[in-house]
């Protein structure tokens, strides 16, 4: 990043060794910009990973992140909520991307995107078909488990008993969205909402995420990458 | 998938057994019950001759409660020459107790749970931390064996059989040695930061990306089952005597960490009842009970 204008980005699954995959991708975005290393006034790491980063001299929070990297985008964001694969958070933060509050869920996979991808391979479904497929929905299932593990075998259940794939996705984003939506609530809930983290990439969710907080919700073009603008945005103290 | 390929290891999978209690002989008994629990894992029968048990068997729940109950029961009366007929009343009990065929009434496994563990360790017991398949229950009881208060966690596989079974597959450890393995360490590690079952596995996967060893990575994970469990048991209040039933307490790593936790120890198995069939014994004595009230009134 230049000045506040993205020069190159790029993403890469973690793989065993999570730094060497980090390492290896920086290689390429500095090539795609004809840069290297040296020429990076900082490197800022962010998430789950951001302490086995090859770059530890500084790192921020996903939190902090999230809040700088909405604010750049739309300056009218008071509330992020993130959905990320292993965790989800909610950030209500002031005019300057500042947290004032924030609350996070990471000790449960009912409540991220592992949730989804566990359900649509019960469900046999490509994850990046459940969102067109939950539109499709006629009728509203609600479904009684929470723990990923007991709601696999409900799904499995519920093929059984002939309800429809589409009837099933849908009951699948209405239920990790009621949990994410008592997340938010944690944070008191002010608008603009920004949904952020590669999870806002399912419509499906999205949608089923509207109805369940009842307010508008506003999603970058690029979701996954708010948390990485955030940190390049960050200032090394 | 599990169960589906037929070449690759199954970890999780338990024994499936019967056993019949030598000593006892039901031709000339006054009262013949059964008790069946079809739990979300695992299906258990018990056979009550005039209160004594008489033989049990313990096997998978298949996707059929019906066939199931059947199933179990059928094996639980082979080689003892006695037939389904032969029972004078039968009461189902468990996750899937509606639907046992041949059970004239159910009654809650919780308290078919505290009646069972009454009668395999006596009066004395007054607390019972039941660890099944899907689900965790910390039973308080009198001396008769009824509850008095109970707690139960069934939202989350995190402290359950299910649980279990994910670890055992993950780690390619049978599921009968995980809590020996576990044990198999100088000193026990912190605990896994995550009782997420679904969790548990990157969880897993990043301590042995760190070059921790199989008996640790089970340690910690034995470690964090057992305070999540204690957690329980110390919102309901431990008093003595303390003993556990269902299919984990038959899991050393667990049991010892957890007594440990709570600082009180749980009374032994017993030889010849499997702790996993008390909620079975409990439903074949409340049979009994049932039988002979309903006995007694007809002579009204």
């Amino acid at each position: 990043m230049k000045d506040n204008q993205t020069l190159s980005k790029g993403q890469i699954p973690c793989g065993f060794d999570q730094k060497a995959a980090t390492e290896k991708l920086v290689e390429d975005l500095l090539q795609q910009s004809n840069l290297s290393l040296a020429d990076m006034a900082y490197v800022v790491s962010t998430g789950a990973g951001k302490n086995s980063s090859p770059y530890p001299a500084s790192e921020v929070s996903m939190v902090s992140a999230d809040a700088l990297g909405a604010n750049l985008l739309f300056p009218s964001a008071r509330t992020i909520i993130d959905v990320g694969a292993e965790n989800s958070l909610a950030v209500r933060c002031n005019e300057k991307g500042r947290v004032i509050d924030f609350a996070v869920s990471d000790k449960c996979a009912a409540g991220s995107g592992t949730f989804i991808e566990a359900m649509a391979r019960a469900l046999e479904v490509k994850l990046e078909e459940m969102g067109p497929l939950s539109m499709k929905a006629k009728r509203t299932i609600v479904m009684d488990s929470q723990c990923t593990i007991f709601a696999e075998s409900e799904v499995v259940s519920l093929i059984h008993e002939k309800a429809s794939k589409a009837d099933i996705a849908r009951a699948i984003h209405d239920s990790i969205a009621n949990r994410i939506a008592s997340l938010a609530r944690r944070v008191r809930i002010q608008e603009d909402v920004i949904l952020v983290g590669g999870v806002a990439l399912n419509l499906g969710f999205v949608n089923s995420l509207r109805s369940a907080l009842g307010v508008e919700l506003l999603v970058p073009r690029e979701p996954e990458f708010i948390g990485a603008l955030g940190a390049a945005l960050t200032r090394p103290k | 998938m599990r169960g589906k390929c037929g070449t690759m290891k199954e970890y999780w999978r338990w024994p499936e057994y019967r056993h019949t209690v030598p000593g006892v002989e039901w031709t000339k008994a006054e009262i013949v019950s059964g008790g069946v629990d079809v739990g979300a894992v695992s299906s258990k029968a018990a056979l009550i001759v005039d209160g004594r048990l008489f033989a049990y068997s313990i096997a998978r729940t298949g996707s059929s409660s019906p066939d199931s109950a059947n199933k179990v029961m059928d094996w639980a009366l082979e080689g003892t020459g006695m037939k389904l007929s032969d029972i004078q009343y039968v009461v189902g009990t468990g996750y899937g107790r509606v639907n046992v065929p041949f059970a004239k009434k159910t009654v809650t496994e919780i308290s078919c749970h505290a009646r069972g563990a009454n009668y395999i360790w006596g009066s004395t017991v007054r607390t019972i931390l039941d660890m099944g398949g899907q689900d965790c229950k910390a039973i308080r009881c009198d001396q008769n064996g009824k509850v008095t208060a109970f707690l139960m966690n069934d939202r989350c596989a995190a402290g359950t059989g299910r649980g279990v079974e994910v670890i055992a597959d993950l780690m390619s450890v049978p599921i009968e040695e995980i809590g020996p393995t576990s044990l198999n360490v100088e000193k026990d590690p912190e605990p896994i930061s995550t009782t997420c079952a679904v969790f548990a596995k990157s969880a897993a996967i990043a301590l042995l990306r760190k070059g921790w060893s199989k008996e640790m990575v089970l340690a910690a994970y034995c470690s964090a089952m057992a305070s999540r469990v204690a957690e329980l048991l110390k919102r309901i209040g431990i008093e003595r005597d303390f003993v556990i039933t269902g299919g984990i307490s038959k899991n050393i790593g667990i049991v010892k960490r957890l007594e440990y936790t709570i600082g009180i120890k749980a009374l032994p198995a017993k030889n010849e009842f499997d702790p996993a069939i008390a909620g079975a014994i409990g439903a074949g004595l409340f049979a009994q009970d049932l039988y002979g009230k309903e006995h007694a009134e007809s002579f009204h």
